[in-house]
Formats: structure tokens, C-alpha cells, sequence
């Protein structure tokens, strides 16, 4: 098998994950885009790993994953916290801080 | 299992210089992940997008294991499948009723979303071909989870801790934030 195969999948999710949180106003889908932009580097470090043979890149891959679900629950409870204080989670009715 | 006998025979017939079956499944994972992944960023109804994230999350897990990655599968089911999903469910259901559906999007915010996502993909695409032309993945076995502990436990035994005092930051931080006081 290729590197680059792996790889251009990598950089397909993540384009869509990109669009994903430029395109969405959902403050859940948001996260869900972020999601999938952070399983696509996933893709990447676990591609490296095995193309040189070492462990790091797969250790790294873990490392993602928890920083990936500590960031879920806090995104979430944002987004709770949000819903409670306006009523809506539509992101582009979020611009209090405008200045 | 004829299907897999067949791939294994063209595997042979290409004196083993062609992973046949393991590019199959790639090719078969690799489609059904983008087309759900497209379907996620654009669909309309939230809990659909949910349900094509799953999709997509279980594609990764099967790259994983392709990739010899078998523990890094595993927890990828366990954590994305079963832990965080759940957690998008509910904080769907939790704002449910708010934002049914997402169409008040306007045509000039998904045109330059569009744009930018191509660009970026362009991009990478370029740097990708340009740099790692035809370079092959090595023919090594599957990594063992014993390998992964050791690596943990004595190289990577500082950014272990750190993520460890993370995570119990980021789960007094959701409580903090999520209560009503």
C-alpha cells in the first residue's frame, strides 16, 4: 500500500471537516466538523507510524483522542450553557463580544 | 469468504508486490467515509449528521487496523463510537426543538466554505503528491499493545501526565460551565 493513499484520505476529511465548521451555524455540528478534522490528523499520525516503523506516531494518535474527548465536553457544555442563556445554539446570533 | 480466496489468488498472481485485498478494503472504507462524511457537513437534520459522524468514525477505526494500529481500532470504537457520540446525542437532545434545521444557511457562506475547503485541500494535495510520490509503507506486523505501553510508560511518560491532569481539568471545567447555579 501507498503512503500517499492514506494520506489524501487525511487531507479529504479534512477539507470536509473545514467546511463543515466555516459552512454550519449548529453549534453541535460544529463540533462534530471539529471531530472529524481531528480523526483525519489521527489518519495521518497513524500513516507515519507505520511508514517508519516506530510507535510514537500511534502514541501521539492516543494522545489526540483523549485531548480530542476533554475538548467534546467542554464544547458541549458551552453550547448547554448557550442554549440555557439565549435559547438558541445557532452560532451566527453569538456575536456579543463584537465590538 | 470465495470473495477473499479471490482476492488472495491475485495477491500471488502479482507476486506479492500488490496488497490486492488490503486495497480493496481501503478503497471500499475510503468512499463510504467521504460520502459520509459529505453527507454530515450538509445534511439537515442533526441527528442524521450524528449517525453519518458514526460512519465515519468506524471507517477511521478499520484504517487504523489496516494500518496495523490494532489497539489504536479498538480505542477508537470505544472512545469515538461509544463515549463521544453519545455525548453529541445528548447535547443534541439537549437543544432540541432550538434549531431544527440548519437551511438559513445562505448561499454566499457555503460558496466560500466550499472554497476554502477546496483551497486547503489543493493545497495539501499538492504538498502530498510532490513529497511522497510513490513511497511505500513498510511490510512490518501489526503493533502490539505491549509496545504502546512501554512507549507510554518510559518516553512519553510526560505528556501521559500532562494529558491525565487535562482531562480531569477539562471534566471539572464541563461541570463548572453546565451547571445551573
Amino acid at each position: 500500500m501507498l503512503l500517499n493513499q492514506f494520506l489524501l484520505l487525511s487531507a479529504v476529511l479534512f477539507s470536509i471537516g473545514v467546511y463543515g465548521v466555516l459552512a454550519r451555524r449548529n453549534g453541535v455540528l460544529l463540533l462534530m466538523s471539529i471531530e472529524l478534522i481531528l480523526n483525519a490528523v489521527n489518519i495521518n499520525l497513524v500513516a507515519f507510524a507505520a511508514f517508519t516503523g516506530t510507535i510514537g506516531g500511534e502514541v501521539f494518535a492516543l494522545f489526540v483522542i483523549a485531548v480530542a474527548a476533554a475538548e467534546v465536553g467542554v464544547g458541549l457544555a458551552m453550547v448547554l450553557l448557550l442554549y440555557r442563556s439565549s435559547r438558541t445554539i445557532d452560532l451566527t446570533t453569538v456575536d456579543r463580544l463584537r465590538g | 469468504m470465495t470473495v477473499l480466496a479471490a482476492l488472495e489468488g491475485m495477491d500471488r498472481l502479482s507476486g506479492g508486490d500488490v496488497l490486492v485485498a488490503q486495497n480493496v478494503a481501503f478503497a471500499i472504507m475510503a468512499i463510504t467515509m467521504v460520502a459520509s462524511a459529505l453527507r454530515m457537513v450538509t445534511t439537515r437534520n442533526v441527528v442524521h449528521a450524528a449517525l453519518y459522524l458514526v460512519i465515519v468514525l468506524a471507517g477511521v477505526a478499520g484504517i487504523f487496523i489496516l494500518l496495523g494500529a490494532e489497539f489504536l481500532g479498538v480505542t477508537q470504537i470505544m472512545v469515538y463510537i461509544g463515549a463521544i457520540v453519545v455525548l453529541f446525542l445528548f447535547g443534541i437532545l439537549l437543544t432540541k426543538g432550538s434549531f431544527g434545521d440548519d437551511d438559513g444557511v445562505t448561499g454566499e457562506r457555503r460558496l466560500m466554505a466550499g472554497l476554502v475547503g477546496f483551497l486547503v485541500f489543493g493545497v495539501m494535495t499538492a504538498a502530498l503528491v510532490e513529497s511522497f510520490a510513490d513511497a511505500e509503507l513498510s511490510r512490518s506486523g501489526p503493533s502490539t499493545t505491549a509496545d504502546i505501553a512501554d512507549s507510554i510508560f518510559s518516553a512519553y511518560i510526560v505528556p501521559f501526565e500532562a494529558v491525565s491532569v487535562l482531562l480531569l481539568a477539562a471534566l471539572i471545567g464541563a461541570i463548572v460551565v453546565a451547571r445551573k447555579d
